[in-house]
């Protein structure tokens, strides 16, 4: 059992938890996932690793609640425990295997979108580690949805917040911040993109505008997420590679969105029926039709 | 008197109803019928039977105290040889080994071992007879790598020894295949994989899940910092293969992996657990092993119609007689014969169909098989909604790539001695699937003891 040391609510749609899980909190890095599993019936949930502290044994993870399983997350509290958490998952980000050298030389952009923010966090942390400001830009659709402001601020050199309605800073998606700071001539040699597959999609097709090399992190439907099941694959260049053991970062230029988009709804229909049945409990007979 | 040429007949599911649920297809032997059974064992002198088993059970031994009513002494016969006997009774190809070579079968049907030796091992765990551990512990430690019939006879042997072992396992559940591959129809998970997990941790054995080695943490700290002497591992051959062939991406592809384990591990077919599959109304299983056969029948038993396309013939099916059997008696459309080119998708990327070529077989390949050749211009077109790929898996590299001078053969499969497990690296040692690739579950269980033996020794050698 994983027992949970603080829940939080981050913004309208986001929650952080901390989680004890020593073994795993003294072995990850940025970039890497780990899989939880509420309890016997649980199902396997992947979730980015969103900070760590070795000394303590616990690991941080922000989700938003979208189906039946996250859903139920919200139902334990701190001190409760999760049945199952493992990991570290995937490979350790890009940037962790750069020479010094390579680092500081190096104008890092990043560009979170949503909940992407969270997964953002440790790797903007651990440039800041070496003495590395990196850009951020954080969007989200409005202003309630915002968090992570100013621990990003904390670690970053400058954090760009825009809102899709204009509820909070500047006004936009993220690609129109993209365009704007390349405009004003700043120039970066790396991006990190990560949020929807959908602003991920569009990112990438602004910075290679741009020539700005750019670094996605997918999360497509998995189970166990150590290679053996093969439902994360996904079509990067002409290979076909496994996202929870070969990535989950990969080269955005080479991602294949459209199939990756479509790979994430495989199961929409059924969840959504048992996102129904479970908001709506017993009472639930079918009438809505969707079922 | 029964007819002594033919087996005694074993109650199963009726095929019709069977095609509907879950539960075990077949419901074993009682004891009448046991006893009865036994009665057709010689008892030869030279038994041919035991040449055929991977780990030597004194099969005429325990089928006599069977004919005597003696359960618990056939049980301890087994024991001598055998850790999983409910489980290998169940699964092993029996008509390729004990059976095969059983001097009944030259005229008649072989006796029924495989189905006496489940009947002997569920006896004794209705009544309660277990292993004994260890009287007096040894003060050592181990590490196992993977719950798997490897990993938990490794474990349970070093136990019995007086070792103080600890198994890391990946998943969130002990078992390996036996809880994430092989479906509850064939292989009951509370009833028998369970009990003999418990059975293992019974011996003193500690087993950690959520705990995958070369991430959480490897073998170089478990030896290192854990303090522990040796390690064995038993991590499987858990990565499937694909065709590489066009569609292959498409929403309604599935390894037969994915499809199993959302199935078995995840329990997608019940309603109570959150885990979703895919059921699809017509659905190809592409493949003729074990894996295929428990795929397609899974398929089968979620609601739909189910073809398996394999590329030999009937006598080239590799899985086990009894499955391709119940396959066919359950209604799996067998079409042989037949390769996949392509699969076929509509404009949502999901999959419409598969586009298959007939193949003929022409000259023995290297395993001896006749190699399939396509028949040119043969391409025809099947429609579907799921094509569940069932074309073997090789060992996970997630051991190997992290644990410096641990070697791997051209396959990945990791080096090791068949007499005791011992790799490439001191105090490491290896066996089952992830040593031969996929094999069986005897061949694992019989690995998991050389190992055991190979750890007792080089931890003794070390004291001397
Ligand atoms: C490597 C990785 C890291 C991740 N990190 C985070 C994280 O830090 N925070 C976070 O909130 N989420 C993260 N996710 C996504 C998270 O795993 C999914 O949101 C979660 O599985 C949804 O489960 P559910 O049962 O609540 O929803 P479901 O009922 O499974 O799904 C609801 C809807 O979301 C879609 N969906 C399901 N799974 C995914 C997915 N993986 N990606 C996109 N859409 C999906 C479904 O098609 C469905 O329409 C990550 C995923 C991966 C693979
Ligand atoms: C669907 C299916 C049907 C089969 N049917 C039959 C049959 O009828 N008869 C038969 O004899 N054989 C059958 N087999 C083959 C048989 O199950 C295997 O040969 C056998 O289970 C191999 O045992 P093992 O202990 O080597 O590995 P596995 O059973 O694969 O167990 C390995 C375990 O190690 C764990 N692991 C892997 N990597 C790590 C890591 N890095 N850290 C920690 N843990 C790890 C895995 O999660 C797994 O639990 C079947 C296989 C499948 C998939
Ligand atoms: S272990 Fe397998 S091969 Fe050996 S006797 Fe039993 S069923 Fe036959
Ligand atoms: S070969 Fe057949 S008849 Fe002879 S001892 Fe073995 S099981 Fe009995
Ligand atoms: S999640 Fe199963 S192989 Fe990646």
């Amino acid at each position: 059992m994983y027992k949970i040391v603080s829940k939080t609510q981050l913004s309208a749609v986001v929650w952080e938890m901390v989680v004890e899980a020593p073994l795993l909190a003294s072995h990850c890095a940025p970039g890497q996932f780990l899989i939880v599993k509420k309890d016997e019936a649980g199902e396997r949930i992947p979730l980015t690793i969103c900070d760590y502290d070795a000394e303590k044994g616990t690991v941080t993870i922000v989700f938003q609640p979208i189906g039946v399983s996250t859903l139920k997350f919200l139902e334990l509290e701190a001190g409760d425990s999760f049945m199952d958490v493992v990991g570290p998952l995937g490979k350790p980000s890009d940037i962790l295997s750069m020479s010094e050298e390579e680092l500081h030389t190096k104008k890092f952009l990043f560009v979170a979108g949503g909940v992407g923010t969270a997964p953002v966090y440790p790797q903007v942390k651990w440039l800041h580690e070496r003495g590395i400001d990196a850009d951020v830009i954080i969007g989200t659709r409005t202003h309630d949805l915002l968090f992570y402001e100013d621990k990003m601020k904390e670690v970053a050199g400058h954090v760009y917040v825009t809102t899709d309605d204009g509820s909070y800073m500047h006004k936009g998606v993220v690609t129109s911040v993209i365009d704007e700071l390349v405009a004003e001539g700043r120039h970066y040699d790396h991006c990190v993109a990560i949020g929807p597959m959908i602003m991920m999609k569009f990112c990438t097709l602004t910075t290679k505008k741009y020539g700005i090399p750019t670094i996605v992190s997918m999360n497509p439907i998995m189970v166990d997420g150590t290679g053996m099941c093969g439902a994360c694959r996904l079509t990067v260049g002409d290979e076909v590679k496994f996202a929870c053991v070969d990535g989950p970062e990969f080269d955005g230029f080479k991602i294949n969105w459209n199939e990756c988009m479509k790979r994430s709804q495989m199961y929409k229909t059924q969840e959504g029926e048992a996102k129904l049945a479970y908001l709506e409990g017993a009472s639930h007979h079918g009438g809505c039709g969707n079922c | 008197m029964a007819d002594m040429l033919k087996k005694v007949p074993v109650r199963e599911q009726d095929p019709k109803v069977r095609a509907t649920n879950f539960e075990e297809v077949c419901y074993g032997y009682n004891e009448e019928e046991a006893v009865a059974e036994a009665e057709r064992c010689l008892n030869c002198k030279n038994p041919k039977c035991v040449q055929g088993c991977p780990v030597g059970i004194h099969i005429n031994e325990f089928i006599s105290h069977v004919k005597d009513r003696d359960y618990a002494g056939a049980y301890q016969v087994i024991s001598l040889s055998s850790s999983l006997p409910a489980i290998c009774g169940r699964v092993c190809p029996q008509e390729t080994q004990c059976e095969g070579k059983c001097i009944r079968g030259i005229k008649g049907e072989a006796v029924s071992i495989g189905k006496l030796e489940r009947f002997v091992a569920d006896w004794a765990r209705e009544n309660g007879i277990k292993p004994e551990p260890a009287k007096e512990k040894n003060g050592h430690k181990v590490a196992v790598v993977g719950s798997g019939p490897a990993g938990l006879t490794c474990a349970g042997d070093l136990a019995k020894m007086g070792y103080d072992v600890t198994i890391y396992e990946a998943l969130h559940k002990a078992g390996g295949v036996l809880s994430y591959g092989i479906p509850e129809f064939r292989l009951p998970k509370d009833k028998v994989v369970a009990k003999e997990v418990e059975g293992v941790e019974g011996l003193g054995v500690r087993i950690e899940t959520d705990t995958i080695i070369g991430r959480t943490v490897s073998v170089d700290e478990l030896m290192t910092k854990m303090g522990y002497e040796a390690v064995f591992i038993g991590s499987g051959a858990g990565l499937p293969r694909f065709m590489n062939i066009p569609g292959e991406t498409a929403n309604g592809v599935f390894s037969a992996n994915e499809y199993l384990t959302r199935n078995n591990l995840m329990k997608a077919f019940r309603d109570d657990y959150d885990t979703p599959i895919y059921k699809g109304k017509k659905v190809v299983v592409v493949g003729g092993g074990n894996v295929a056969m428990d795929a397609a029948r899974t398929a089968l038993r979620l609601g739909a119609e189910v073809h398996l396309v394999y590329r030999r013939s009937e006598a080239e099916l590799p899985a086990r007689a009894e499955e391709v059997h119940h396959a066919r008696e359950e209604g799996i459309i067998f079409d042989l014969l037949t390769n996949p080119v392509e699969i076929l998708t509509d404009e949502n990327d999901s999959v419409r169909g598969i586009r298959v070529i007939k193949m003929e077989l022409g000259e023995p390949d290297a395993s001896g098989r006749r190699r399939p050749v396509p028949v040119e211009g043969s391409e025809y077109e099947m429609e579907c909604d799921a094509v569940i790929m069932s074309l073997g898996t090789s060992p996970n590299p997630l051991i190997s790539s992290t644990t410096v001078g641990l070697d791997v053969n051209k396959r990945k499969c990791i080096i090791a001695d068949e007499a005791d497990g011992k790799t490439t690296k001191d105090g490491v040692y290896a066996g089952g699937d992830a040593v031969t690739g996929a094999a069986t579950v005897i061949l694992a269980m019989g690995a998991g003891k050389a190992g055991a033996r190979g750890i007792d020794a080089f931890i003794k050698s070390k004291e001397a």
